[in-house]
């Protein structure tokens, strides 16, 4: 999610203290596993926003703004990905989305977490869930696609 | 699917795609994308990204040291 293994470890480390701290402010209402995800995941939005992302509130990392959302996909044919996608590409261009697009992708698509169970742990809606992880999607498809049309190119 | 179904738009359809795509359901019948290649070259693409995915990033168990950290890190908050 960070990109970096030293910074993973030290957020392993960190969400952890805080479970040491607020482990007593857990009253039951979700599933254990769903508020330790949510308090996790508070500790990484925490250190992004640290590092100068303009990360404010998880609703602001759900809504990365109009000049980051994909292009649609109307009018001229578009060359299909080839069935196989270079496992390298696909993680450049999952390293290269905006955070909150790329929170959703790894949580869900990544991780294998329901939508759900998502909306649960961003304190966000289902349609939410659905609707930024289908942009993160889209996002990518557009960057695989620029990348494999520069590797074609003599 | 009714006759609207089948006369959706392109731009109709790909709004109605994260609910479509979210419900599990199989889309390879769906009346606009019998008639449309280019929202079926989409969906393909958007179905072998989400395969794609499910390679990346094996989920990993934090070394030994980190947890010998932690319990250290614990112990001096508690003192």
């Amino acid at each position: 999610m960070v990109g970096n293994v030293a910074e993973a470890e030290d957020l392993t480390q960190e969400a952890f203290l805080q479970l040491h701290r607020k482990i007593s402010t857990f009253r039951g209402d979700s599933a254990f596993s769903t508020w330790l995800h949510r308090l996790t995941i508070n500790v990484v939005l925490m250190q992004l926003r640290r590092k100068g992302l303009h990360l404010v509130s998880l609703d602001e990392a759900m809504d990365p703004g109009p000049d980051e959302s994909p292009g649609r996909s109307f009018g001229a044919p578009d060359p299909l990905l080839s069935g196989s996608i270079d496992r390298l590409a696909l993680e450049r261009a999952v390293a290269s989305l905006p955070a909150g697009y790329r929170l959703i992708f790894i949580l869900h698509d990544i991780e294998g977490f329901e939508h759900n169970e998502i909306a649960s742990m961003l304190d966000c809606s289902i349609g939410n869930s659905k609707s930024q992880l289908h942009k993160a999607r889209l996002k990518l498809r557009d960057a695989l696609r620029t990348d494999s049309q520069k590797e074609t190119r003599p | 699917m009714n006759r609207d179904t089948q006369e959706m738009s392109c731009e109709e359809f790909q709004s109605l795609l994260p609910d479509l795509i979210g419900s599990g359901e199989d889309l390879a019948n769906h009346p606009h994308l019998i008639n449309c290649d280019l929202c079926r070259t989409l969906l393909s693409d958007l179905e072998t990204i989400a395969e794609a995915a499910r390679q990346l990033l094996p989920p990993e168990e934090p070394p030994d040291r980190i947890w010998k950290q932690i319990e250290s890190a614990i112990r001096n908050e508690g003192t």
